[in-house]
């Protein structure tokens, strides 16, 4: 009964997580849980462990101690499986848009006629329907990073990562991306999405982790933590994040 | 002086007007090169994939070792494959020495640790780029190889070609094993060899400058594939 | 077992010597550089090989190379020019039987120049006494060749052992008969050379024969089958029709036949 409703919620929890370097602990999140419906923002300045988080969050990296742990249990290939990532810098297969998506398509033993007609959808959800032939990497920035954001959307995840994905690009650019971010949370899939841009987590975030030195420091709705911050290191980071 | 620049010339054009034996002698050396490039990448790409992906112990040792193989000398190859080839060897039997099969042999060897040792530079560039990106799409190590070695195509075709310019270009394993035997083993290079020795230098340069030719459209190809690729790469950045 | 799976594969490959390569039987010669780049073997083979079916294929290396590679049973018959050498590789059951097959002479051939003053003298003896005498350049092959043999006898019959002077005025190349040749043209140097391969050499530059004519110059050629009780793969029928056929009347005719420059250059004497 536990586990039903558990699934239900998709309830991503770190524990005791630790990772370390040299003796020293790059990331130290004693408890964080993400079980609300909307997106998730983590903020924070440079070195503050936030992709760092994200990468033990979707198993990239195996935590030196604690766990990640998945409606209740920990971290596993099943879960794994239903995560897919979207990183800063999008990283595309040397081939044709089309075939970006087709590879991850294929591995979900799709048939041709299905994984043609889950392309042209997902082409036409990134608005690249014109571009289905091209080269992947002939892309613009703003163009592939869609692109990376569809191929991980192919894989049908419960949960969607995005690392600082609109750092590159311009507001435009930037603009489409949120949209998708928001019609995918809108589906039901869950977000959790690294940003240094205060603003952009003003529009998409419905709660906001700010983290520093490693550590979380404060985690709330939205509203709360950006506007009635709780901790020093928030507001200045928050102060230091309007001045630019 | 001018006298020799006159016997270059004509035997150029004696050359290109269609010797038909020496067309024969210009295939042969393709074959045997094409055949022999082939066989290497087949053995030669997969040890540098794994190479560059897998993490076992000795890993960094066969590496150094891979990389010192691509200097051997092509008349020590030869002679250890004589040594095996030859009636009195552990491969006797088969019956290969002073055939095309032993001169692929021979290019083989050379051409592997070229091929191995560029594939894994190619193979371990790229996974750095790919390899986050692919664990988190699922794929596992091991099926990221195939999916790296398509992926690099352009840059694999540049060291297949780079091997295939040593082979080509080989004479001291080859006369070894091949014994230039007129109609059967003698390639381009041999030739050349032969006629200096017979002291036809015109004759001899003239050879010379067709295996230029040949050596120019490979590389030729080759510049043009890395263009390709560049302008890819530049676009996407 | 393991042999026969590789075999059957390269067959099925079509890569053995017996297979898509070449479809008629054949034999392998070894035998010696100046057989081959004087045009004498391209020149008699075809009449053999349109006779016998058989196809000969020629591994042309120096003498000493060629005798290794018949030990090694690399070659099924053996032509070459050092008679001792090959009365031991008989004696040694390496080979069924040597046969006097041809011969021609050695010449000393140098620059125009000639500064050891040896030219239009017919005993090599004096002339290389003289070479050695005045310092001059000579370029030896170096090799184990039968040329580079034949050399070595007359410098021991000189009492002077030129080898310790080996990269001062004499020098050794290691190398064949024509790329020797080559270094002799190129540096203005003397050296022995046989008459075949001085003939058909086509970068002579300054060199001319300086020396020849002298008994001690005679080049005899034999030719022997490699012994199949050594070395089972020998193709010991088609061996040893080839060597019936080159003794034979019809195989010295053909050698006798053979000119350069209209000259006669190998006299058969197979009896």
């Amino acid at each position: 009964m536990r586990d039903l409703v558990s699934d239900m919620t998709n309830c991503l929890r770190a524990r005791d997580l630790q990772v370390r370097s040299n003796g020293k602990a790059l990331l130290d999140v004693h408890d964080l849980t993400l079980d609300g419906p909307g997106p998730t923002l983590i903020l924070g300045p440079n070195g503050a462990g936030k992709s760092l988080l994200l990468r033990c969050l979707h198993g990239l990296i195996s935590p030196d101690r604690g766990q990640v742990v998945q409606d209740g249990t920990p971290l596993n290939a099943y879960h794994k499986a239903r995560q897919a990532m979207v990183f800063q810098r999008p990283v595309l297969l040397r081939r044709s848009v089309a075939a970006n998506l087709d590879f991850v398509l294929k591995r979900q033993n799709m048939s041709r006629t299905g994984r043609k007609d889950r392309i042209v959808e997902l082409l036409t959800e990134g608005g690249l329907e014109d571009k289905s032939r091209q080269s992947a990497r002939s892309l613009s920035g703003g163009e592939a990073q869609r692109l990376a954001i569809l191929r991980a959307l192919a894989l049908n995840p419960e949960t969607l990562f995005l690392d600082e994905p609109t750092s590159a690009l311009d507001p435009s650019a930037t603009q489409m991306i949120e949209r998708m971010v928001l019609r995918a949370s809108s589906r039901g899939v869950r977000i959790v999405m690294v940003t240094h841009d205060i603003g952009q987590a003003r529009r998409l975030a419905a709660d906001v982790v700010m983290m520093q030195g490693g550590h979380v420091v404060e985690h709330g709705p939205a509203k709360q933590v950006l506007d009635v911050p709780g901790s020093e290191a928030s507001r200045r980071y928050l102060a230091g994040g309007l001045v630019t | 002086m001018q006298n020799f620049a006159a016997e270059f010339n004509s035997a150029l054009a004696l050359i290109l007007e269609g010797d038909s034996e020496l067309w024969a002698i210009v295939l042969l050396s393709l074959q045997v090169s094409v055949f022999a490039v082939l066989i290497s990448a087949v053995i030669g790409m997969p040890i540098g994939a794994a190479l560059a992906v897998a993490r076992f112990p000795g890993r960094r040792m066969m590496i150094v070792l891979m990389n010192a193989l691509m200097g051997f000398p092509p008349v020590v190859v030869g002679l250890l494959v004589y040594l095996m080839l030859s009636r009195s060897g552990p491969l006797g039997i088969l019956e290969l020495l002073y055939t095309p099969t032993a001169m692929i042999i021979a290019q083989v060897v050379l051409v592997t640790p070229i091929i191995a040792a560029l594939t894994r530079q190619v193979i371990e560039m790229l996974a750095e780029e790919y390899s986050e990106q692919l664990r988190s799409l699922g794929v596992s190590r091991l099926a990221s190889v195939p999916v790296l070695l398509w992926d690099a195509r352009l840059a694999l075709i540049t060291a297949l070609l780079a091997g295939f310019g040593r082979a080509i270009a080989e004479v001291g394993a080859v006369i070894i094993v091949g014994g230039n035997i007129n109609h059967v083993t003698r390639v381009m290079t041999t030739t050349i060899a032969l006629e200096t020795s017979k002291g036809n230098l015109a004759l001899a340069l003239a050879l010379g400058a067709i295996l230029i030719g040949i050596a120019v459209a490979v590389n030729a190809i080759v510049s043009a594939l890395s263009l390709r690729a560049e302008q890819e790469g530049l676009r996407h950045a | 077992m393991f042999r026969g799976i590789i075999r059957a594969a390269l067959i099925t490959l079509g890569l053995t010597a017996g297979s898509a390569w070449a479809e008629e039987p054949f034999i392998v010669v070894q035998s010696t550089t100046s057989t081959q780049n004087s045009g004498l073997l391209d020149y008699i083979l075809p009449w053999f090989e349109a006779e016998s079916g058989i196809d000969v294929r020629v591994v042309a290396v120096g003498t000493g190379q060629a005798i290794r590679n018949a030990i090694n049973g690399d070659g099924d018959v053996l032509l070459v020019h050092a008679k001792t050498d090959e009365e031991q590789f008989v004696a040694d059951g390496w080979g069924v039987e040597r046969k006097d097959l041809m011969y021609n002479d050695f010449v000393l051939v140098g620059p125009k120049s000639d500064p050891a003053q040896i030219k239009g003298g017919s005993d090599i003896l004096t002339a290389l006494t003289a070479v050695a005498a005045a310092d001059a350049p000579f370029v030896s092959r170096g090799d184990d060749s039968g040329t580079h043999k034949a050399e070595m006898g007359h410098w021991v019959a000189t009492d002077i052992d030129p080898t310790q002077d080996s990269g001062s005025w004499y020098r050794e190349t290691g190398s064949g008969m024509g790329a020797t040749l080559n270094v002799a043209s190129g540096m203005d140097a003397y050296t022995l050379t046989d008459r075949a391969t001085w003939l058909s050499f086509g970068n002579k530059l300054n060199l001319e024969i300086l020396v020849e004519g002298d008994p001690r110059l005679f080049n005899q050629y034999g030719v022997i089958l490699v012994n199949p009780e050594k070395h089972p793969g020998v193709r010991a029928n088609a061996g040893q029709r080839f060597i019936d056929w080159l003794t034979g009347p019809d195989g010295q005719a053909a050698i006798e036949s053979f000119k350069l420059d209209d000259q006669q250059v190998f006299f058969p004497n197979a009896n």
